[in-house]
């Protein structure tokens, strides 16, 4: 089974689940951000900062069978988002590639082509840096969260926006839950202003959602920084979060 | 939205005709004269109001007269009394000496207004008494015509209910909130669990809102004055009040009048402020008094406070607006709003006189004068009848090191808060001088707390009532005591209620119809909340807005709201609670600045059918409480229906998109080079035993 992982070193690398040991270094301009394998796993798309004169951008590659044979060229280099590229995924079939990030504006491209195929509309779309995208398990539509304080569910295939949560911090990171309608988001506050404001000053919580009805079901406090990754235990009945703590003495 | 749609046919049309608007130089644009395209200019509204003003440009030009005629030899000398650039003095073409007069330009119109109150009346010798007059001033005189016409007869246009929304068939109370740029007013719908909008406006307001005292009126603050709005239904500009650069605004308690107050900085750097305090008719707009001067004046006693002075300067008294009165230096200026003068022609002299307080319903001031040389004269407390000015009463006070003055708001008792230094004169302790005002001869009975030695940090009088709080102590956590000035045992004494001992409490916040209270930690206690139950002495809810920086009850005292104003960064908006503590609802507003309920004026009931009802409340309230039934089961009843169609539609979605799901099958298991797995997430928990070789030794038996 291989791993890929992206780095700010400017480098995406493969690995092998099983031994640890490191398959493959793609190199890059800049650091490289969001990863995700397509189905079947013969491709996978990397995402990389804007970096000094560099824009970010969206660099497919072909993952070879046999990690003797991989080349470290890109089938696929997509440009046009401002700022941050935070996520990119695969749509269904890998025929479209999903991205979001600092620009609020969640994008739909054409894997063939390379074309940009739809974007997310300015007035209901998010109004804040998209910090956060989980898939849902047939990747038929997809969560997004941001820091304008609220989560929103898309079709994966027309980009129609389905859901919107509204809590009242910013998201830093969302999941949903495989077993049950529910939509977790985590969050509290902009890494960036952790250090300047008193911890009493923000409320950490992981908060769940009803998926259909919008609504906030419950919250699990107790976390005392604000939350950064959500995952959901496959078995959809235990989930892990980590926290970004900074401590300044 | 309209801007919008206009720009995108600017767009269109630009487009259209290959012109890149980025390149176009818009202000290079020339209308025909008088041509202006039926579009309205946003400053139109301004120059129409501006009538009475016109901006003739010599606004800035005084004319000096009564001076003496000098040939030109001697102008210098005169130049050298009147020391400013941009004076012309005319001269006489055939006798070549000046005129007797001269003109003086200046920066401003205010920096002129200034030099002519200066100047004017300045004898330079006995011959020759300046005159001074704006230039202006001149031009207005002559425009007066020499006959004398009847003002023309305005048809009678009947003003709108301004008092409209006391006659909510649903009992509500509005509330103004400003956040960000938006000011708005809305319902505090507390059936619905929400508010309803009334009317929002975008830069209503350039600082700050704020409402009359019964409620009539909102008014708003600009650069160039004040303004009041108010209606039936909505708010429309009622009046305006020039006064430029405006920073503070007062109304009198009846609504007739309203103060406002501007400092200017002052031309000589190490003079003191000055300040331009304005007394309009609200009504008609008029100015009645105005009254300037240095910062100096209006600036004796209590402490500087935001714009330099401790606001109000005028403290209104005496019912019905009748009084208005200013802290002096020595004295107390109490003026009457019949001529808007002094009462007698002169001020109140009280040697000393460090505070003073108005009776809220009769026309009495309470004031304050401290010790004087070192115990050679006590400190003591007065109360002084107006317009008689005598004295009713008086205490003598020893060892006083401060005092403060509390009203109870029937005007039935009087609050003096002393502190007083102890024999070593290291420390203060601290009791209560408690007046008696509607009695005879008003006596008066000194309260000292349990501990003499607490401070005291906060006091509360019970509107309407005959209680009040005290917070008291100086753990991190103070105790909180409630007495009575009459109770069934102790009729003519004040007497403890109970004490609440290490409360998370720093500000009290009565009900105004008294009996519940909100005992509320703020600050440093961040929002911590408990309603209170004075009658039956319990805590009936204890509750928390974090952060919260306000508290106000609603002029029904059936509602309490508390918020975070932008002072705090995040978290800002609105909780309202219902009297006992129970969470209505709750609005989240980003740079929260102003949450302010509006006033309602008295009732219109006397007190025995306000008694009558109080007692036949049962009969009364089984009314309302039908239609809060009906209104809850069609809340809930809406609510059904909405969760109903919200799973249908998603249920929809969902079957949808399983069926793509399915025909996309194939295509998957191709990519997955004929993998059936169609579950990627899908894993199998397995055990697996893996032996590891840790380490090998070997013993070798010897």
């Amino acid at each position: 089974m291989t791993l890929i992982t992206g780095s700010a070193d400017q480098t995406a690398k493969l690995w092998n689940v099983e031994t640890g040991a490191q398959l493959f270094t793609f190199n890059f301009d800049s650091p490289a951000r969001s990863v995700d394998f397509a189905v079947g796993d013969k491709l996978a798309v990397i995402t990389t900062d804007p970096f000094m004169e560099l824009n970010s951008a969206i660099h497919v590659k072909r993952i070879a069978g046999d990690p003797a044979d991989q080349s470290g060229e890109s089938v696929l280099i997509l440009k046009g988002p401002q700022g941050r590229i935070n996520r990119a995924v695969w749509g269904p079939l890998n025929r479209t590639i999903i991205s979001a990030g600092e620009d609020a504006i969640v994008r739909i491209w054409d894997t063939e082509t390379g074309k940009l195929l739809k974007e997310s509309d300015k007035e209901t779309g998010h109004k804040k840096t998209i910090t956060s995208l989980a898939k849902a398990a047939d990747g038929s539509h997809f969560l997004t969260g941001s820091l304008d304080k609220s989560a929103k569910l898309w079709d994966a295939r027309t980009l129609e926006l389905i859901k919107t949560y509204v809590t009242e911090r910013p998201v830093n990171a969302v999941t949903m839950s495989p077993l049950l309608d529910h939509v977790v988001l985590g969050g509290g506050q902009d890494a960036s202003a952790v250090t300047t404001t008193d911890h009493r000053a923000g409320k950490f919580e992981a908060k769940f959602f009803d998926k259909i009805l919008q609504e906030e079901i419950g919250g699990v406090k107790g976390h005392f920084g604000p939350i950064n990754a959500l995952a959901f235990n496959p078995d959809g009945k235990r989930y892990g979060f980590l926290l970004l703590q900074i401590n300044v003495s | 939205m309209g801007d919008v749609l206009i720009m995108n046919e600017i767009d269109a049309t630009a487009n259209r005709l290959g012109i890149d608007l980025l390149q176009v130089d818009l202000d290079s644009i020339q209308l025909p004269p008088g041509e202006d395209l039926g579009i309205i200019s946003d400053d139109e509204d301004v120059y129409e109001d501006d009538d009475q003003e016109v901006e003739s440009g010599f606004g800035n030009i005084i004319v000096v007269d009564n001076l003496p005629v000098v040939p030109k030899e001697k102008f210098e000398k005169l130049e050298g009394v009147i020391k400013e650039d941009g004076l012309w003095m005319p001269v006489d073409p055939e006798t070549q000496k000046s005129l007797g007069y001269c003109f003086i330009e200046y920066n401003t119109p205010q920096e002129a207004e200034l030099a002519k109150e200066k100047t004017n009346g300045y004898k330079l010798d006995r011959a020759h008494i300046f005159a001074v007059n704006m230039f202006d001033d001149f031009d207005k005189f002559m425009k007066v015509p020499d006959e004398w016409a009847p003002p023309e007869h305005k048809p009678y246009t009947p003003g709108e209910n301004l008092q409209k929304w006391l006659t909510d068939e649903k009992a509500r109370d509005q509330f103004v909130i400003r956040s960000g740029t938006d000011t708005e007013v809305l319902w505090n719908d507390a059936r619905h669990l929400k508010p309803e909008p009334v009317y929002k406006r975008s830069y209503w307001t350039e600082s700050f809102v704020q409402w009359s005292p019964l409620g009539t009126y909102l008014a708003t603050v600009h650069r160039q004055g004040a303004a009041v709005w108010g209606g039936a239904n909505t708010f429309n500009r009622l009046m305006r009040y020039a006064h430029p650069q405006v920073k503070l605004i007062d109304f009198s308690p009846g609504e007739k009048y309203l103060v406002t107050y501007s400092s200017h900085e002052p031309s000589n750097p190490r003079d003191a402020n000055r300040v331009v305090i304005n007394i309009f008719d609200v009504r008609t707009g008029k100015v009645m008094r105005d009254f300037k001067g240095s910062a100096d004046e209006f600036a004796v006693g209590g402490t500087g406070g935001v714009a330099g002075v401790s606001w109000p300067v005028f403290r209104w008294g005496g019912g019905k607006d009748k009084y208005f009165a200013k802290l002096g230096k020595n004295m107390i200026s109490v003026y009457e709003t019949e001529s808007f003068t002094l009462i007698d022609k002169k001020s109140l002299k009280v040697e000393n006189v460090m505070d003073f307080s108005w009776s809220p319903t009769d026309p009495i001031i309470s004031l304050f004068v401290p010790e004087l040389g070192g115990g050679n004269q006590p400190a003591r407390v007065s109360l002084v009848q107006i317009p008689s000015k005598e004295e009713l009463r008086q205490k003598n006070l020893f060892s006083v090191s401060d005092c403060k003055m509390y009203w109870q708001s029937s005007g039935d008792y009087l609050a003096v808060k002393v502190d007083r230094y102890t024999k070593t004169k290291k420390s203060t302790y601290t009791g209560f001088e408690l007046f008696r005002i509607k009695e005879r001869d008003i006596p008066i009975e000194v309260l000292e707390l349990d501990n003499k030695n607490d401070k005291i940090i906060a006091f509360a009088w019970e509107p309407k009532g005959h209680r009040f709080a005290v917070i008291h102590g100086d753990s991190p956590r103070p105790d909180i005591s409630f007495y009575s000035m009459r109770t069934a045992q102790h009729a003519g004494r004040v007497s403890k209620l109970t004490t609440l001992k290490g409360k998370q409490a720093n500000a009290l916040f009565w009900s105004p119809s008294g009996r519940f209270i909100v005992l509320a930690g703020l600050k440093g206690f961040n929002g911590q909340l408990e309603f209170y139950n004075v009658d039956e002495l319990e805590t009936m809810a204890t509750a928390e807005h974090f952060m919260a920086t306000d508290v106000e009850w609603d002029p029904t005292g059936r509602y309490v709201a508390t918020a975070v104003t932008s002072v705090h960064e995040m978290e800002n908006g609105f909780n309202i609670w219902s009297f006992n503590g129970k969470l209505l609802y709750r609005t989240l507003k980003d740079h929260f600045f102003q949450f302010l309920w509006r006033p309602r004026p008295p009732s219109f009931l006397t007190p025995e059918k306000e008694e009558e009802i109080a007692k036949n409340l049962k009969k009364y309230s089984k009314k309302y409480e039908a239609e809060d039934q009906d209104v809850s089961m069609q809340l809930s009843e809406q609510e059904r229906e909405k969760r109903r169609s919200l799973k249908n539609e998603w249920e929809k979605k969902i079957s949808e998109w399983k069926r793509l799901h399915e025909e996309e099958k194939m295509e998957r298991q191709m990519l997955r080079d004929g993998e059936a797995s169609d579950e990627e997430e899908e894993y199998e928990a397995k055990e697996v035993e893996v032996e590891e070789v840790l380490d090998v030794t070997e013993e070798v038996e010897e």
